[in-house]
């Protein structure tokens, strides 16, 4: 790690001049992947304000949902009661990732500003545009097994890391960010993680010196049939080959609205709208779930090798959806005695 | 004995669980200084120019070593360092001598400074240039290169090539596969460390996370130009090394670099370094071919292996067990060895057996379906009670009780042959085994055990517990040996300075050191008998050695309980304050390094007391049984459940031993499933590069494992009849699982590790 | 670091390692402080059995450094002053910006209990407890520790008396290297507070069951402790031992214990 300047911000307009007025500071939240990247010497800010101890971190009622605070961390957001009854995807989204120790340094913030876990771009003696515009991708003619299907461009074929986020983006969550002079603006949560295109280094359309203080989730119908499922190579504490965030509301068996996003697939969540729009007023069937999924893959785009995760994405939609629509409870989470 | 085979807990447990227990880095010293060392950024070629001025800024930094400046070491000398007993390096390299790179990553330059934080700042600041050369960054390009090697380790490398060619297209039934493995890191917990401490110009300790104090003592004294006895290197306590914690280039590094600034040293390897820097093992293409008559009796085995090596001869010996398991006429053993620019491969938790049993094991699940014959009694039919190399009988020879037992224990008669049977919801379920085998090593050990008049006992010896549980089985059968409690013994090893002892490797520590300690212990009695016998107020007194016996503390009249006189009393009569014995054993045929023992008396172990006369061949056996639950859209695997049963001889302590297989079967589930460092051939860079990319498994991963031994003293290795432990457990295991994964799927996979994109 | 008039020529090491092996009456033995080479004499013949087991570690005490000197404030940069509490003592550190929690444990405090392992957060060796919650303390700044509760493996046991978790992993053999072993135990402690809490994890079957105390399964035992490695593979062990501590009566061992030996 190269020295920085360290404070602690006394409240959040402190916070947000000091950073302001040095485009190499950053806020320090959970520090579970900035600290990470600085002693790899990929990230090297100068300062880092510590932001934990500032209002952000509980959860409020809204009259239309949910204010999570920006630096709540993870466990507790995940086992919050409301969140739990009333958002199940995000608290089993949540769950699935990292392990016991990190959920409960991370911060909710911080886990929306995380950064790829793309091996090249750890390396700092590899080429990466992300880390080093202009050095090139090693990973789109490299090794690229864990790497996007979707929405890559040739400068950049990462993917995004987090769990929660892919549970955000399905649940319509809306970014809360204040910047100098008290300037509070609003990210709808699909406008929030940029794809690469020729600019990978800009992970998020957050601008410098702008503090996420919380995350909007609006009201509902879907906690009885919510599913987070997980793909990955070992059965715990790994990031996703592919997941799925699934979550409708059923009128008897008719779907009447329901939402699908993909992690491990793509530079940012990836919903799944043209999914979503062959299902929405159809019966939940299986056969129904899997035209969904084909048309939603069809427009896959896998690199060298990484073929598998097309099947695999389709298969995931597939029983996530057939879990949720079972009700929350029912499905892997519930281990493998239920074979289901 | 009554302690030995107990399961008692680690005697070193407190200090474990209490954080008390100390590994090299924490030894920390006043005045201390921190190394952080500079890695190569290309696989081959050489250093132009290192610019160190930026670097010389930082705050704090004391010193920039590289090959322009670095204490120059005594050059590598093969001859004169197998004299010196410093030929067995982890890497023929030596640190900042020239300024040529063999692999990304090599260490090519050391900072030092007042703070971690402040070397490693300054490391990123070196700016250093190369002329870079094509490097061999792929083993399948490069095999046509590749030579074959004569020897392996002092065995026949290339054993009867091309004689299986003919029985082969003879036989009824054959099978005729390539397998192949992956590059393996041993990651142990504990990063490889060294604090350096000059004591004097020519005095040096060394606090290191070694397998080896006395191997690292004699190779540092080589090359820094010192009497070995004036290197200690210590080491009570090291977490884990699976076979890397041997001596690599950052033990030699920090000790230049703390001569170079004149203060303590400390120099931890970051988890990347592990991934480049101390070893691995080497990935493999066996090629496997078996023939059967219509019987089911094997007519012929060939294994073919490709791989490489670097810096050293050593390459992974995956036709081991093809040379030891089934009784077939013919065998042919082959290698082909090309060298690639990455670092060294080196032992890693059986070496040879793991990646070579997954490829003749899955070979003969593959027969045992062509053959419609249960894979179980397929190897029972086959199986050899002789070494069919070498004729002579094994040591123990429990296999096929392994094998039954192992069904028995498993459930075995339940599974279905057809693959693709049985299924619960999303899940494909089936059930594998294999065969486990390893070589019983033995090597000498000198032991010292001393008494004082209070009853304390101290066992000395420069042996390591590297979590195997040496501590804590020493203890038990010095115990026995002397007819003292456990806890009036303490055990002191993993310091260079104690009477020698081989290294912590090739499952031999049991079996060399225990011999040496009753040895020992027997001196010891003789010599307190002698007291007594001597000493007109001993009721022993005047009577012959041959008629006492000894427990609880005492010398005994054999049938006169009586008459006895106890140790404590012996000594004090004899105004003793303290007695002690040292003996030095060593195996009288078998396998086994010698190791100078220039502390003790050397003693040959009694031949009535060691029926090691005529030769046998010493190997453990085992059977592995695997449940799978395969997901049937995902591809991804879990074992649901795992029977281990082992004949390795006597159990020293059933608690330990079962630990130790235990964490051999999931060693071998980490291979089986996940375990893969894989390389970017355009840089021969690990994409591979921490804990996070490179899978081991977690808790979630591992079923309940079910371990039974039989228990069986080996009457040949020595006296105390115990073979080694630590390496067994995880051969075979992903030969169980895969075949496993052939009978929930029916699908057959050659190529480890079983990731879920293989099955999809 | 805390004056201690009892034993005044001892490094910190040896007087807490004298202070935890001696029973009560080998205190009162040593009346007015205790000189070092007193003290080598003292564990070397005493003749209790406690000490013969735990000779070991004191020499290996005995052959570390004495306390840290403060390092010379002039190659700390970006200094941070740091209060406060670890294992119930009060501490103040003038620390490097850059330096973490278990890098000060390790290199200031002569805590060396807490591991690093892979120093990313990928292995959990590391593992402390910080007001009451399992964090790694190789991602933790010791620069944002201010006023924080941070407990160490150093400070489970009460005295002599092991905490109930450290003595089931004894018992059921719940480690063999024991480098991940502090990491393992203070995770498995936090765990059963999440417990008694009914947090949830990814195998819990219905999360939208919120709010009681949870009896854990051994899966959930499992998914819960995944976040430390255990390179020699002691899991199953690490289970039992936390089965039985979260009430379990039903932890078996496959073995007899015929001396009733832990």
């Amino acid at each position: 790690m190269r020295p920085f300047k360290y404070s602690n911000a006394a409240d959040p307009a402190a916070a947000i001049t000091a950073i302001s007025v040095n485009a190499d500071a950053k806020f320090l939240g959970g520090g579970t992947n900035l600290l990470d990247l600085m002693k790899e010497d990929v990230m090297h800010p100068s300062e880092l304000v510590n932001i934990t101890r500032l209002k952000y971190a509980d959860i409020e009622k809204t009259s239309n949902g949910i204010l999570i605070g920006g630096t709540a961390t993870n466990a507790f957001t995940a086992n919050h009661e409301r969140v739990r009854k009333q958002y199940p995807l995000l608290t089993m989204a949540i769950l699935a990732g990292a392990s016991a120790q990190i959920r409960n340094m991370a911060t909710n913030a911080g886990n929306l500003n995380q950064r790829t876990r793309c091996s090249y771009f750890y390396d700092v003696n590899m080429p990466c545009n992300k880390r080093t515009p202009g050095s090139g991708c090693g990973a789109l003619k490299g090794l690229n097994r864990n790497h996007a299907i979707f929405g890559w461009s040739e400068k950049c074929v990462a993917v995004y890391p987090s769990d929660m986020a892919v549970a955000l983006a399905a649940l319509d969550a809306v970014v809360h960010v204040e910047a100098g002079n008290q300037e509070k603006r609003t990210i709808a949560f699909a406008d929030f993680h940029r794809l690469p295109g020729s600019t990978p280094q800009i992970d998020n359309n957050l601008k410098h010196g702008e503090l996420i203080t919380s995350i909007e989730l609006p009201e509902n119908d879907f906690a009885a049939h919510s599913y987070y499922l997980k793909v990955r190579e070992r059965s715990s504490y790994a990031f996703a080959l592919v997941s799925v965030a699934a979550a409708m509301s059923l009128d008897g068996s008719r779907i009447r609205d329901i939402r699908i996003a993909l992690g491990g697939v793509a530079h940012k969540p990836w919903r799944a709208t043209a999914a979503e729009k062959l299902l929405v007023g159809k019966e939940a069937t299986m056969a129904n779930f899997k035209v969904a999924a084909a048309a939603e893959l069809k427009n896959a785009r896998p690199l060298e090798h990484n073929k598998y995760k097309v099947k695999m994405a389709g298969d995931a939609i597939v029983r996530a959806l057939s879990n949720a629509m079972n009700g929350v409870g029912y499905g892997m989470n519930a281990g493998l005695e239920a074979g289901v | 004995m009554s302690e030995t085979g107990k399961p008692i807990s680690r005697i070193d447990g407190r200090l474990k669980v209490t954080g008390k227990a100390t590994y090299a880095a924490e030894f920390n010293q006043p005045n201390m200084a921190y190394a952080f060392p500079v890695r190569a950024t290309i696989a081959k070629g050489l250093i132009v120019s290192i610019d160190d001025a930026a670097a010389k800024k930082e705050p704090g930094v004391l010193s920039v070593i590289s090959y322009k400046n670095a204490f120059r070491l005594k050059p590598m000398d093969m001859q004169a360092q197998m004299k010196a007993g410093a030929a067995f390096l982890g890497e023929n390299l030596l640190p900042l001598q020239e300024n040529k790179v063999h692999y990304l990553g090599q260490f090519i330059a050391v900072v030092v400074a007042e703070t971690y934080e402040q070397a490693r700042t300054a490391a990123y600041k070196l700016k250093i240039r190369y002329t870079e050369e094509k490097a061999a960054t792929d083993l399948k390009s490069e095999l046509p290169k590749a030579k074959k090697p004569k020897m392996f380790m002092g065995e026949e490398a290339q054993v009867n090539e091309g004689k299986t060619a003919a029985p082969l297209a003879a036989s009824a039934h054959q099978v005729n596969h390539s397998y192949s493995t992956p590059v393996e890191h041993h990651h142990p917990m504990e990063p490889h460390a060294t604090v350096a401490v000059w004591d004097s110009t020519d005095k040096l300790t060394l606090y290191d996370a070694t397998q080896g104090v006395g191997m690292t003592s004699a190779i540092a004294a080589y090359f820094l130009g010192l009497q070995s006895e004036n290197v200690r290197v210590v080491a009570p306590y090291v977490g884990g090394g699976f076979g890397s914690k041997g001596l690599w280039l950052h033990t030699l590094l920090v000790a230049i670099a703390a001569k170079a600034v004149g203060r303590p040293v400390k120099l931890a390897l970051t988890r990347q370094m592990m991934q480049t820097n101390v070893g691995h093992r080497a990935a493999t293409i066996q090629h496997v071919a078996l023939g059967a008559d219509t019987a089911g009796k094997l007519g012929a085995v060939r294994h073919h292996t490709d791989t490489y090596n670097n810096l050293t001869t050593f390459f992974e010996p995956s036709g081991k067990q093809s040379l030891v398991l089934y009784q077939a006429p013919v065998r042919e053993v082959t290698y082909n060895v090309t060298t690639l620019n990455r670092g060294t491969p080196t032992f890693m938790r059986a070496p040879g057996e793991t990646p070579g049993t997954f490829a003749l094991e899955s070979a003969m699940d593959e027969m045992a379906y062509e053959l419609k014959m249960d894979p179980v009694e397929f190897r029972i039919a086959n199986h050899t009670a002789k070494d069919p190399m070498k004729g002579h009988d094994f040591s123990s020879d429990s296999l096929v009780d392994c094998y039954r037992i192992g069904a028995e224990r498993f459930g075995w008669s339940a599974r279905s042959m057809e693959p693709g049977q049985q299924r619960k919801g999303k899940y494909l379920i089936g059930y594998g085994m294999a065969t486990a085998t390893y070589p019983g090593g033995r090597s000498a050990a000198s032991v010292k055990v001393t008494m004082t008049a209070n009853g304390e006992v101290t066992v000395r010896t420069a042996s390591i517990d590297i979590g195997t549980g040496t501590y804590t089985v020493l203890a038990q059968t010095v115990a026995d040996a002397l007819g003292v409690p456990v806890d009036r013994i303490d055990v002191k090893i993993g310091d260079s300075s104690l009477p020698a002892a081989p290294l912590a490797g090739g499952s031999q520590t049991t079996a060399s050191i225990h011999p040496a300690a009753m040895e020992a212990c027997v001196l010891l009695r003789k010599e307190l008998a002698a007291l007594a016998i001597a000493d007109p107020s001993s009721k022993l007194n005047g009577r012959r050695l041959d008629e006492i016996s000894y427990a609880d503390g005492k010398l005994v009249i054999t049938g006169e309980e009586k008459k006895s006189d106890a140790y404590a009393d012996i000594m004090k009569r004899a105004k003793r304050t303290e007695m002690e014995a040292c003996a030095t054993t060593q195996p009288v045929s078998g396998p086994g390094m010698t190791v100078p023992s220039a502390l003790c008396t050397p003693r040959e172990t009694p031949p009535e007391q060691n029926s090691d006369i005529k030769q046998y061949a010493f190997h453990s056996f085992g059977a592995q049984f695997a449940e799978v639950w395969v997901d049937q859209d995902f591809g991804t695997i879990r074992v649901k459940r795992f029977t281990s049963v082992q004949d390795v001889g006597r159990i020293m302590n059933e608690k330990t031993a079962r630990s130790q297989i235990i964490g051999g079967v999931i060693f071998g589930i980490g291979a089986a499933l996940m375990e893969a460092t894989e390389y970017d051939k355009r840089w021969g860079n690990p994409v591979t590069r921490t804990l996070a990319d490179y899978h081991v498994p977690v808790n979630l991963d591992v079923p309940p494992i079910d371990v039974h031994f039989i228990g069986k003293p080996d009457p040949h290795i020595s006296p105390i009849g115990a073979r080694g432990i630590g390496e067994i457990g995880i051969t075979g295991v992903s030969a169980a699982i895969a075949n496993a994964v052939f009978n929930a799927t029916g699908k057959r996979l050659r190529d480890l590790p079983l990731t879920p994109d293989k099955l999809v | 670091m805390e004056d201690q008039p009892k034993f005044p020529d001892l490094t910190d090491a040896e007087r807490r390692a004298l202070e935890e092996l001696l029973p009560d009456e080998m205190s009162e033995i040593i009346t007015s402080g205790i000189k070092r080479r007193h003290f080598l004499k003292l564990i070397t013949y005493t003749g209790t059995g406690l000490l013969a087991t735990h000779l070991l570690g004191i020499e290996q005490l005995m052959a570390r450094s004495t306390a840290v000197a403060p390092l010379p404030p002039t190659v700390i940069e970006n200094g941070v002053n740091v209060s406060f509490q670890v294992n119930g003592s009060a501490q103040q550190l003038l620390v490097d910006s850059r330096m973490t929690l278990l890098d000060a444990l390790r290199e200031r405090m002569d805590l060396t209990g807490s591991k690093k392992g892979c120093d990313h957060g990928q292995c959990g060796a590391c593992t402390v407890i910080v007001d009451g919650r399992r964090v790694l303390s190789c991602l933790t700044l010791a620069a944002t520790c201010e006023d924080k509760e941070v407990t160490t493996i150093e400070g489970l046991a009460d005295g002599d008396k092991l905490h109930p978790m450290q003595a089931a992993f004894i018992k059921h053999d719940g480690f063999q290297c024991g480098y991940c072993t502090p990491g393992q135990i203070c995770s498995a402690v936090a765990l059963m507070s999440e417990a008694k809490n009914g947090e949830a994890s990814y195998v819990t079957s219905n999360v939208r069951e919120a709010g009681r105390p949870m009896e854990l399964s051994e899966e959930e035992i499992r998914e819960r402790m995944s976040g430390n490695i255990c390179r020699c593979g002691a899991y199953p062990n690490i289970v039992d031992a936390i089965r039985e501590v979260h009430g379990d009566k039903a932890v078996a061992q496959v073995w007899q214990f015929a001396d009733g030996t832990i």
